[in-house]
């Protein structure tokens, strides 16, 4: 090769040109992965906001279901459930027999790390626990939780450092992860594991079994702090509804009686969610955590003039997600308001830069907290860090307000494959906090970053697509009105503000709108074009479009209220329920629908005409849930 | 003359839009900051094409009197709303890149072997760090010769940009 300093200069300026190209690339893949993620970020949000908004719903409902249901409601009146500690051992576990056939992993009480280990095998071999095992553990773990106090306080040593784990949210394969990395729990190897350790993953009875056993064998060195999702109604749109009733039961008391946190050294306060700036730590220490049920179920009003500290409320009802009406006749029911935002705040809140504490708009619960909340909070108790988690992070962690608060997020691709990494921390009194990543991946994990991106990014935009199709008509009739020539065509910045607007999400419509519409060569939107690739499998053909559409939109609360209602679990609701409950969310939601169409639709459902339909089935045809198709597979069902 | 003003008011309202929208993917905090090192991501994101070099400069333009690591979006707008009016940094077009490649191969093979193009990417002009270095290759060489095969690998890149 001719070494001349002209030909020196030229093959520079060619690397220089090749460097410049590829960088641009790469920013531009690195800013399309970010995209992708605010978009699942902000629909999970927004999802999350909906089903706080159910809460009233709920409300709302219980007042007229109890109307057309009069004679269920007194029975159910009857069987109150004043103490639910009352019931015992019987009424779970004593029921259901293991069978000489069961193959599957078989617990021997008390519980030793060698269950551990034959646990991890099996659900690594994707055995299945017997539902009498599952609901002995539970029943076992509630036990020992009653005795916990709110907070666990724990002291690290060189010998002994403390590993905190954040959100799993049922993927296995990261707990499988953190294990293989960071050793089995044990006296010398504690772990603090922050909430949210169910729903949206497969695995979620697997991995709190996994970390109930551990619990019972360890209670001193396992820690479980309850997340948002260690609710009842945060669990009704997912996979753990596949469990029997007394599984559901059971997990309903266990969660309540998860502690609040863990407190670290006395200066590291482990909470999953974060604070405001109310937060009452000394209030927080002593509140009867159990009684904090739901998010959903809000303490009935009570006299807020009164003295707040009053136990004291209204004779009122609850009605829980298993049908049975509840009346809080007995004062110990309920805690007072306040304590119950409390723990509300610790749950739900999220940091931010800005100082100050607002409402958390994007969740509907809970608030954003600066860092000036956090100096304050800390200073008021004289604590040096938050570590909290609630939020998904691509590094697995991160670390704001000045170093005083940690997110520490455990569930790597939690959106889809390659979308982030997951993280442990690990703690010793005396020096800095070290941070440990992962990622869990099939064959992704090597792959170049434009593959991992291909596959989030086109995940992305299908969910958003899907949203998109779910408010055709309120978005169809916003186009209209900005379209003063009726060319079908719009400005790009007239497309964005009616998507922003009728979809509620703040997203970066411009940057996506190359992948959501067609964009004539004059730089206009064809709005119309925005519900193009999507489809409804299999649309009810007699069915006003905009029934359908409501369905869809709905889908997730549909989900809920169904299984609300089916209080067997056997995936059958009568034609009755079926339209008393339609009416009730059509006036909720102020949706006009007829009432013959209803009862169309109801005889429609009805295929085999014996007066109950198959739910699962309609919902299905609506395309509502794709999730279910999973859940239908055989064989998948603990039933107990 | 007015009716250009106007224009001219719509392009520039527009790009503000743009520019906030990729500004906020990257402001984690949402306070009105990015990190200085995202700032070459939203600037590239935005389908500019600044050298390493004129990054660091515009930088410079950007960052505090005392630099804090951050960067705030009341700075950073005025800057890039006047790149974008004036098109500068404008992206490499597909034939200039094959020719650089080109240059580079200078026995015309069609293609330069992996320690070729490490050579190339890591020893002259803007040279990449090791991440850069490894992730281009993962991408680009084609184990089995373990070379690039530059124009394949152009034309890759060019579909997955749209």
């Amino acid at each position: 090769v001719p070494c001349s300093s002209s030909s020196l200069a030229v093959s520079l300026k060619a690397a220089l040109i090749i460097q410049n190209w590829y960088r641009g690339y790469k920013a531009r893949l690195k800013a399309r992965q970010h995209y992708a993620l605010t978009i699942f970020q902000s629909i999970e949000y927004a999802d999350e906001q909906g089903q706080m908004q159910l809460s009233t719903f709920f409300s709302f409902m219980f007042e007229n279901y109890a109307h057309v249901h009069k004679e269920e409601l007194e029975l159910r009146n009857q069987s109150l459930e004043s103490e639910q500690d009352m019931r015992d051992r019987h009424d779970y576990v004593d029921l259901i027999d293991v069978p000489d056939s069961y193959n599957g992993p078989r617990l021997q009480f008390p519980l030793t790390c060698t269950d551990i280990d034959l646990l991890l095998e099996a659900f690594k071999e994707q055995q299945i626990l017997h539902a009498h095992y599952v609901l002995e553990v539970l029943f076992e773990t509630k036990k020992v939780l009653k005795q916990m106090p709110n907070f666990t306080h724990v002291q690290t040593s060189p010998s002994k450092e403390l590993t905190i784990c954040g959100d799993l949210h049922g993927k296995l394969d990261d707990l499988f992860m953190i294990f293989y990395k960071n050793g089995l729990p044990s006296e010398s190897n504690p772990y603090v594991f922050n909430g949210d350790f169910v729903d949206r993953g497969k695995n979620s009875i697997e991995i709190l079994i996994i970390l109930c056993v551990s619990f019972l064998v360890y209670p001193n060195d396992l820690h479980l702090n309850r997340g948002n999702h260690e609710d009842f109604m945060m669990n009704l749109s997912s996979y753990l509804q596949l469990h029997g009733k007394r599984i559901l039961q059971i997990l309903e008391e266990l969660y309540a009686w998860l502690p609040i946190g863990t407190i670290v050294d006395n200066e590291i306060l482990v909470i999953h969610g974060g604070i405001s700036e109310t937060t009452d730590l000394n209030l927080l220490h002593r509140v009867e955590r159990n009684k904090m049920k739901s998010v959903l179920i809000p303490p009935t009003e009570t006299n807020r003039d009164n003295d707040t500290d009053s136990k004291h409320n209204k004779v009122g009802v609850t009605f829980n997600a298993h049908g049975r009406i509840k009346t809080n006749g007995s004062p110990i029911e309920h805690l007072p308001k306040h304590e119950w935002e409390q723990i509300i705040d610790i749950l739900w809140s999220d940091p931010r830069g800005k100082n100050g504490c607002f409402p958390n708009t994007g969740r509907g619960g809970g608030c954003y907290f600066g860092p000036d909340v956090t100096s304050k909070i800390l200073n008021k108790y004289q604590l040096k860090m938050l570590i909290r988690s609630h939020e998904c992070k691509p590094e697995g962690y991160e670390i704001c307000h000045d170093g005083k608060v940690v997110t520490i997020f455990s569930a790597s691709n939690y959106y889809e494959e390659g979308s982030n990494r997951g993280a442990y921390i690990k703690l010793c009194s005396g020096t800095a906090p070290r941070f440990f990543q992962y990622q869990v991946t099939k064959a992704t994990c090597f792959q170049p970053l434009r593959q991992r991106l291909y596959t989030m990014e086109s995940s992305a935009i299908k969910i958003l697509k899907e949203r998109v199709i779910s408010r055709k008509s309120d978005l169809i009739r916003a186009f209209q009105l900005q379209d003063h020539r009726k060319s079908g065509k719009l400005s790009l910045s007239q497309w964005a503000f009616c998507m922003e607007n009728i979809l509620g999400l703040n997203l970066p419509w411009r940057s996506l709108s190359s992948n959501l519409v067609n964009i004539d060569k004059n730089g206009n939107v064809e709005y119309m074009s925005s519900f193009q690739n999507i489809h409804i499998e299999k649309p009810v053909q007699e069915a006003h479009s905009t029934l359908v559409e409501t369905l869809y939109r709905y889908r997730s609360d549909l989900e809920i209220i169904f299984n609300a209602i089916d209080t067997d679990h056997s995936g059958l609701i009568s034609i009755e329920e079926f339209r008393a409950m339609w009416k009730l969310f059509s006036a909720h939601y102020h949706v006009l629908i007829d009432d013959s169409q209803v009862n169309k639709l109801a005889n429609i459902m009805d295929l085999n005409k014996d007066g109950s339909i198959d739910f699962n089935e309609f919902l299905k045809a609506f395309y509502v849930v794709h999730r279910y198709e999973d859940l239908m597979k055989p064989g998948v069902t603990n039933l107990g | 003359m007015a009716d250009e003003k106007d224009r001219e008011e719509i392009i520039v309202a527009e790009f503000h839009k743009k520019i906030k929208e990729a500004f906020e993917v990257f402001d984690h905090e949402s306070n009105n900051t990015v990190d200085v090192r995202e700032i070459g991501t939203i600037i590239r994101s935005l389908g500019c094409c600044p050298t390493e070099g004129e990054l660091h400069d515009l930088i410079a333009e950007v960052e505090e009197e005392e630099p804090t690591g951050y960067i705030r979006f009341e700075k950073f707008l005025p800057v890039m709303t006047e790149i974008l009016l004036e098109r500068r940094y404008r992206p490499i077009p597909e034939d200039v890149l094959l020719r650089a490649f080109e240059v580079l191969d200078s026995a015309k093979r069609g293609f330069l072997t992996r320690d070729e193009l490490i050579k190339y990417m890591t020893e002259e002009g803007e040279p990449f760090s090791q991440e850069e270095m490894e992730e281009m290759l993962s991408a680009a060489i084609d184990p089995e010769s373990n070379s690039i095969h530059y124009k394949d690998y152009i034309t890759m890149m060019v579909i997955d940009e749209n």
